[in-house]
């Protein structure tokens, strides 16, 4: 099985560790890994604004990209949701149709294809608020939407409950958005700001110690929030956890 | 219109969360709370998420037959002996009141909450003809006194704290201001009202379901006003959406059954009144409207936001309305559905409104009748993209960002710049100067010293033999 390795912007330029993590994680598996040197974006900040012309070059350079591998493999939520729910600027050829389908975000890539049933490897002795991406529940179906009817599961959770010594604190809105939203937090700036504050109290009420998500563009916002707030909150990738480092 | 009539709902918003440290907070908490009361009622129903489904295929089937159902529904409703009316938009829907109150000499109108004469503005439309009009519901009256337009389509004064209302009330109707017991504020209006109800010629209200079958339409609500509205005075006015049609009496249980647990957490309305011809003595006159209704319908992207059934728990679970109150909006529909309904009102005014949305889709899991709000919302933004009306600011920004993604090596020149500066700032994501409010609230990300394709190079070159790529 050969997999793509999706690193979003963002990640390769502020967060190369969860990208490394990301990498170890999976070869861990034993799975082949490949890494396109021409990657950039998927095409997710303009499609977000609606701006459909200036995506679909993007768009074609991502399937360009990733068109030849069994699964396309990415530690971001939302621009997976991107790739399989809105990657629709350039015309769906069977290529195009590939890449969507075989995209997976991390967390639903190891739960449900790889089927992780341990991580001995990994050991991480603290208190964790988990932020679960809007895009990851409501999108991809990641956990049951608070919203919604029926047997609730969380893979996230399921996943991390499986690294020793990790426990898990309850939040009063486990599922609220953080906030971050893509250019959201730019264009309204006052709103995104305060569901981030509430979302970093929600944390320090429960005493959680570090933040993981399976979303780092959610994390760079709420992190961006509590340092600017003064508040002492260490924030994670869950494939950094997952994989025990590097932090 | 102009773009000088905009609605910047950004900026409104942020005014109401600097306003004080008291309204936004009890904005978010009592709606939140609603939220919760509305998942605790919904979690008592095995079946709520096939009652979702029913209800979504129902009016579905609804809409795709309108023009029949609407035909059934006015023949049934004059055989019960009611007068119908079609208005294609809101000059008419008014016109047609106005005319039914001048016929009868009425100056004095009590009305129950109806968002579709808000729509049409028919209370300015009529005062400004000498009528004086009352709004009846406790929510209304005090927006009505403040001269502001609903914030919420079920509780509409939730932006305003009890202290709010007693300096109203004291203000308009003569209540103690230091008094903000709410029974007391109540009982206060009750009494303001009452005489009111007496007085007037005619009680209007809406309708929440409008029954072809029968040619009977249901009236929704807690405070049983609207009761009165149409028990006491002579005349009574209905204006009705001409999407709120329902095949059958039998559909009703489905919609009742997720009409009030969706929106306050109740299993049922205190009220739930069948309205099925005039009472004796009394008129009762149906103005059908359209309103710019079956454009939305022919709308391939946007007609299921038709299925709307006004709960307002989008706008509970919405965290952006939330923290902005609904008057930001500057509409009369506020919320996730405010943004899918408000632009086919006008584009142009609106156009902004889709951005108020961190398009987390909240409303979309929430809405008992599966309105895909959340991707109507990211669909008007292609509208409003694709037809220029986003600041140009905004559209450079987009356009640069796209050719820079678009090539891989000016995106690797654009890392090295950035990393360059003295901090790393997530403009560059978006990639532009102009939108960079990001530093007020929150710091700036530190840039990594060694991006992960470097480290991937070097990685891949001392480690293993994957490592056929070249740069
Ligand atoms: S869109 Fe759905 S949730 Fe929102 S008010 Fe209408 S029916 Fe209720």
């Amino acid at each position: 099985m050969r997999v793509g390795l999706f690193i979003p912007c963002y990640i390769d330029a502020i967060y190369p560790e969860a990208g490394i993590a990301t990498l170890e994680l999976l070869e861990r598996f034993g799975l082949e890994v490949v890494y396109p040197l021409n990657q950039t974006c998927c095409g997710q900040p303009m499609a977000n604004e609606g701006d459909q012309q200036h995506s679909a070059a993007a768009e074609q350079l991502f399937v360009d990209n990733f068109r030849e591998f069994d699964y396309i493999v990415g530690p971001a939520g939302s621009c997976v949701k991107h790739v399989k729910l809105h990657l629709d600027a350039i015309p769906q050829s069977p290529e195009v149709l590939h890449v969507r389908e075989r995209t997976y975000e991390l967390v639903e890539f190891l739960h449900d294809i790889v089927k992780a049933a341990a991580f001995p490897w990994a050991y991480f002795r603290y208190k964790v608020g988990l932020h679960n991406s809007c895009s990851s529940i409501r999108g991809l179906g990641i956990a049951l939407p608070s919203e919604t009817m029926g047997t609730p599961f969380n893979k996230t959770a399921r996943l991390l409950q499986m690294v020793e010594g990790l426990e898990l604190v309850p939040m009063d809105r486990p599922d609220e958005c953080c906030g971050f939203g893509g250019t959201f937090c730019v264009t309204d700036e006052a709103v995104s700001a305060s569901m981030g504050i509430d979302k970093v109290h929600d944390y320090m009420r429960h005493d959680a110690e570090f933040v993981v998500s399976p979303d780092m563009s959610c994390l760079m916002h709420q992190q961006g929030i509590a340092r600017k707030a003064g508040i002492h909150l260490k924030f994670l990738h869950v494939a950094q956890v997952l994989n025990g480092g590097p932090f | 219109m102009g773009d000088d009539k905009k609605v910047d709902v950004a900026a409104h918003a942020a005014a109401f969360l600097a306003q004080d440290d008291v309204h936004e907070p009890m904005h978010d908490k009592n709606l939140w709370a609603a939220r919760m009361k509305r998942d605790a009622a919904a979690r008592e129903v095995p079946e709520w998420e096939t009652l979702r489904e029913l209800a979504s295929q129902i009016k579905e089937h609804t809409l795709t037959h309108l023009y029949d159902y609407l035909l059934e529904f006015e023949s049934n409703a004059i055989k019960r002996g009611a007068k119908v009316y079609w208005a294609r938009d809101a000059a008419e829907h008014n016109q047609h009141v106005w005319n039914i109150l001048q016929e009868k000499n009425i100056s004095a109108v009590i009305k129950s909450k109806s968002m579709l004469q808000e729509e049409c503005g028919m209370t300015a439309f009529l005062e400004n003809r000498g009528i004086t009009v009352t709004e009846s519901d406790l929510g209304e009256r005090i927006q009505q006194l403040d001269d502001q337009p609903p914030s919420h389509i079920v509780m509409p004064a939730i932006h305003k704290t009890a202290e709010d209302v007693a300096q109203l009330f004291a203000r308009t109707i003569g209540t103690d201001p230091r008094n903000t017991d709410p029974h007391y504020l109540t009982e206060a209006m009750r009494d303001n009202a009452r005489r009111r109800f007496l007085e007037a010629g005619a009680g209007m209200t809406g309708a929440n379901f409008a029954i072809a079958e029968t040619g009977s339409f249901v009236v929704c609500t807690n405070e049983g006003n609207a009761d009165i509205g149409a028990a006491v005075p002579p005349v009574h006015i209905a204006s009705i959406g001409i999407e709120k049609l329902l095949p059958k009496v039998k559909d009703l249980g489905i919609f009742i059954r997720l009409l009030s647990r969706s929106a306050l957490g109740t299993l049922a309305t205190q009220y739930t009144s069948h309205f099925s011809g005039p009472r004796k003595g009394g008129e009762l006159h149906i103005i059908l409207t359209d309103n710019g209704r079956s454009k939305r319908l022919g709308m391939p992207d946007f007609w299921t936001s038709l299925k709307c059934i006004r709960c307002g728990a989008c706008m509970n679970t919405c965290p952006v309305y939330r923290r902005s109150g609904g008057l930001a909006y500057g509409a009369t529909y506020s919320g996730p559905i405010g943004i899918i309904l408000d632009p086919t009102f006008d584009e142009s005014r609106y156009s902004e409104l889709p951005y108020h949305s961190s398009l987390c889709g909240s409303c979309t899991a929430v809405c008992p009748v599966k309105i895909n709000i959340s991707d109507q919302i990211l669909q008007w933004r292609k509208v409003m993209a694709a037809k220029k009306y986003l600041p140009v600011s905004r559209r450079l920004a987009f356009g640069a960002a796209g050719k820079i993604f678009e090539h891989p090596q000016l995106f690797r020149s654009a890392e090295t710049m950035a990393s360059g500066a003295i901090r790393f700032t997530p403009d560059f994501l978006l990639y532009n100067r102009v939108l960079n409010p990001w530093g007020r609230h929150r710091e700036l990300p530190h840039f990594a010293g060694q991006t992960f394709r470097e480290w991937y190079l070097q990685y891949r070159a001392k480690n293993n033999e994957h490592g056929e790529q070249r740069p």
